[in-house]
């Protein structure tokens, strides 16, 4: 048998040498806080007893930590066993406790409105959101969009926002849902250009539009729209490449047009089975898309997990079909957090009780207020899913829809160390936001 | 030399672990004066690390005053590579106790000067005193960590080349592919392990039981590197009965014996840890302990 030395030689020679031990660190070395005796949702699987090792608001490698810097933790925290996740991810939110995103007002009022939901939201355990504006006129977007520009998170602070999930006005009259028929766009005629002037995006120069596909500056992260409207199918490419997630909804698309629309580039589909034709067996519609048979992946559809806008049957069935695809989202609009009772919110009275919301004196429903932690233990309930495949339809799967997925979503060295603490029966107990951790208790809304 | 015998592999771990904790409990290490531990790496002390993690977090042992040095550490593979030494501390008993990182000591097969290297970790041992404990496995061909057949029984830390035997034993760690395998690794020397003042070597399963029978049946031979442990004052092997396959059975009688003597005759309180009699009650005296 032939003895394999001189295969390896090569690599002694450029294998790097380790570091000197002892160096003394620099003064302002952020601390070091490793969290102990957690259950820990990492690559696809829950480990017992394990730890987190958190430094300057991200999760890193204990493993340099220990040999590298030579250091024990500053702060040692116990997590008593409760089940650690990645911080939730929001993917549709119109509002919560009375703010509503897409009701625009003075640049302080807006921006508190979004701080007070940014941190409301901590308390369900979400600690990442897209904004959501429903469909509205050029001149709100103008107004609105740039004070939804992608900014971190804090304990303070709250959720990171990720920037805008713009749902309209690209979408189709015959499925407008609850948005104002007014404030629809028939078509793109002029595609991306269209898109570009009704949102708002800075720069009309080839070089400003350059620089909008690598540096994403504006605000928007995902865009609602209808394929089959005239102009915004060969839009789509243009927004991919600006960085932006395009997202089938509010259409009367067929499934030829739908899948047409996943190969131009759409990865989403917006709240699936509502705003969109039934389903019928000859021709499925969009959701065909949970059927396809492209080269292409089938794409993440949204589900709006209350019992209520989608029946639990049919919840089961879409994940059955399409398990890796499914996103939870609340689609809360500005009642979500508030106590049972009677509110004016914009133009309309609403009765908000538990867990759902109501037209005041009526029986018809005026948006979902549920919570997405709710949604999560409610979608285990419909499919009897894994703890570990509901939990990724919150993190890991809209981290990796809005290409997020090093940062957001995961539990990894590199990671912001967004956490959320969870009982064995799914309440949210602790979060923590880069790195600090929030006192749920002090946050009133 | 003494043997004791467990009937599998769960029990050896936890006969060792518990050893090493009362070791040091004995010992009462301080800031000052550190309990200095060598440790194996491999399938054998697994079991080991396990339990001492188990005793850790029951609050049954500390680490803090604790110094620990590796036998071995593969030559040119990164310290973060899944299957280098410092992972395989790291994940089973490292990242699990309250050790101080600067009281831990493995060779550094990055070095630039890996002799160098291996002098100075012989120094570092040197520098706090020697080591009380050293904890170690076998190889099927009989190696005690990587001295190979044919390494001097006097040598000290050093560059070995691996033997086929021990890259195919090893190949299981690197998907099975003999070319991915190191070939090269650090080691500490027969003498290093000699100059502990006590060893304790670890033997289980079935494929161990010819190189446990060589080692401590035949004689002290540089081909079979662990029978050194006979000339070694406080040499311990703590086996499982698979491993006890390839031995004369008048040998394990004998040594199984040795423990019944002192559990039913003498009675457990009066043996020390180290198996020494503190005193001897007579013929089939008071303390008799089924």
């Amino acid at each position: 048998m032939q003895y394999p030395v001189a295969l390896q030689l090569h690599n002694f020679i450029s294998a790097p040498s380790s570091p000197e031990p002892n160096t003394p660190l620099p003064e302002n070395t952020p601390k070091v806080i490793k969290i102990t005796n957690c259950r820990v949702l990492k690559d696809h699987k829950i480990v017992e007893k394990d730890a987190i090792w958190i430094q300057d608001g991200k999760i890193i490698d204990p493993h340099k930590f220990f040999w590298y810097q030579k250091r024990l933790p500053d702060v040692v925290l116990d997590a008593e066993g409760l089940l650690v996740a990645p911080g939730f991810i929001e993917a549709q939110i119109n509002g919560a406790f009375g703010v509503d995103f897409s009701v625009p007002s003075d640049q302080e009022t807006y921006e508190r409105g979004l701080t007070k939901v940014s941190r409301g939201l901590l308390k369900y355990g979400t600690t990442s959101y897209c904004p959501t504006i429903v469909s509205s006129s050029a001149a709100v977007y103008h107004q609105v969009l740039p004070l939804l520009k992608p900014r971190p998170g804090s304990s303070v602070l709250g959720a990171s926002i990720l920037g805008a999930h713009v749902e309209g006005p690209f979408i189709n009259e015959a499925r407008v849902g609850a948005h104002e028929l007014k404030a629809l766009q028939a078509s793109a005629k002029n595609g991306f250009q269209d898109f570009k002037s009704v949102y708002g995006f800075e720069g009309d120069t080839p070089e400003a539009q350059r620089k909008l596909s690598k540096e994403n500056l504006h605000s928007v992260k995902i865009i609602t729209c209808a394929p089959e409207l005239n102009g915004v199918m060969e839009s789509i490419p243009d927004l991919v490449k600006a960085g932006i997630t395009v997202s089938v909804g509010h259409s009367m698309a067929n499934t030829l047009q739908a899948e047409e629309a996943v190969m131009q580039g759409a990865t989403f589909i917006t709240h699936l089975f509502n705003a969109m034709p039934q389903f019928h067996h000859r021709d499925p519609g969009v959701i065909g898309l949970l059927g396809s048979r492209l080269d292409l992946p089938r794409p993440y559809y949204g589900l709006i997990c209350d019992g209520i806008h989608v029946h639990p049957n049919s919840v089961k069935i879409a994940y059955d079909s399409h398990p890796e695809g499914v996103i939870l989202v609340t689609d809360a609009m500005s009642a979500m957090g508030l106590s049972p009772g009677n509110y004016q919110l914009g133009n309309m009275d609403v009765t908000k009780k538990k867990d759902h919301v109501v037209i005041e004196g009526t029986n018809t429903l005026a948006g979902s207020v549920i919570t997405l932690d709710a949604c999560m233990r409610n979608f285990i309930q419909f499919t009897s899913c894994s703890l570990i495949e509901a939990l990724e339809a919150v993190t890991l799967h809209p981290a990796v829809l809005l290409g997020i997925q090093d940062s957001k979503g995961v539990i990894k060295p590199g990671a912001d160390a967004d956490l959320v603490f969870l009982s064995d029966d799914l309440y949210v107990k602790r979060v923590f936001v880069a790195g600090q951790e929030v006192d749920l208790g002090a946050i009133d809304v | 030399m003494r043997l004791v015998i467990r009937q599998d592999y769960d029990a050896v771990s936890y006969h060792v672990a518990k050893y090493v904790k009362e070791r040091i409990k004995e010992f009462a290490p301080t800031a000052n004066n550190p309990f200095v531990l060598g440790l194996p790496t491999g399938s054998s002390p697994v079991g080991v690390y396990r339990n001492l993690v188990k005793f850790h977090q029951a609050g049954e042992l500390s680490f803090k005053h604790i110094v620990t040095f590796n036998m071995d550490e593969y030559v040119g593979l990164p310290r973060d590579h899944p299957e280098s030494y410092h992972s395989f501390m790291w994940k089973h008993l490292f990242k699990h106790v309250d050790i101080l990182p600067e009281n831990v000591h493995i060779l550094d097969g990055n070095a630039k000067d890996l002799d160098l290297e291996c002098h100075r970790f012989e120094e570092k041992i040197d520098a706090v005193g020697g080591i009380e404990l050293f904890l170690g496995g076998i190889g099927p061909d009989g190696h005690i960590a990587f001295n190979e057949p044919g390494s001097s029984l006097n040598s000290r830390t050093r560059v070995k080349t691996l033997a086929y035997e021990t890259i195919v034993a090893n190949a299981r760690f690197f998907d099975n592919d003999i070319t991915k395998v190191p070939n090269l690794a650090l080691t500490v020397g027969v003498g290093t392990v000699m100059d502990a003042r006590e060893i304790c070597v670890i033997i289980t399963g079935a494929h161990k039981a010819l190189a446990l029978a060589k080692c401590i049946e035949e004689g002290v031979n540089h081909m079979w590197t662990v029978s050194v442990i006979q000339l070694h004052p406080r040499g311990m092997v703590v086996c499982d009965e698979d491993a006890t396959l390839e031995l004369h059975v008048k040998t394990v009688n004998y040594f199984k014996s040795i423990e019944k003597v002192h559990e039913q005759l003498i009675g457990s309180d009066n043996v020390g840890l180290q198996g020494g009699v503190r005193s001897w009650g007579g013929v089939g005296a008071t303390t008799y302990h089924q």
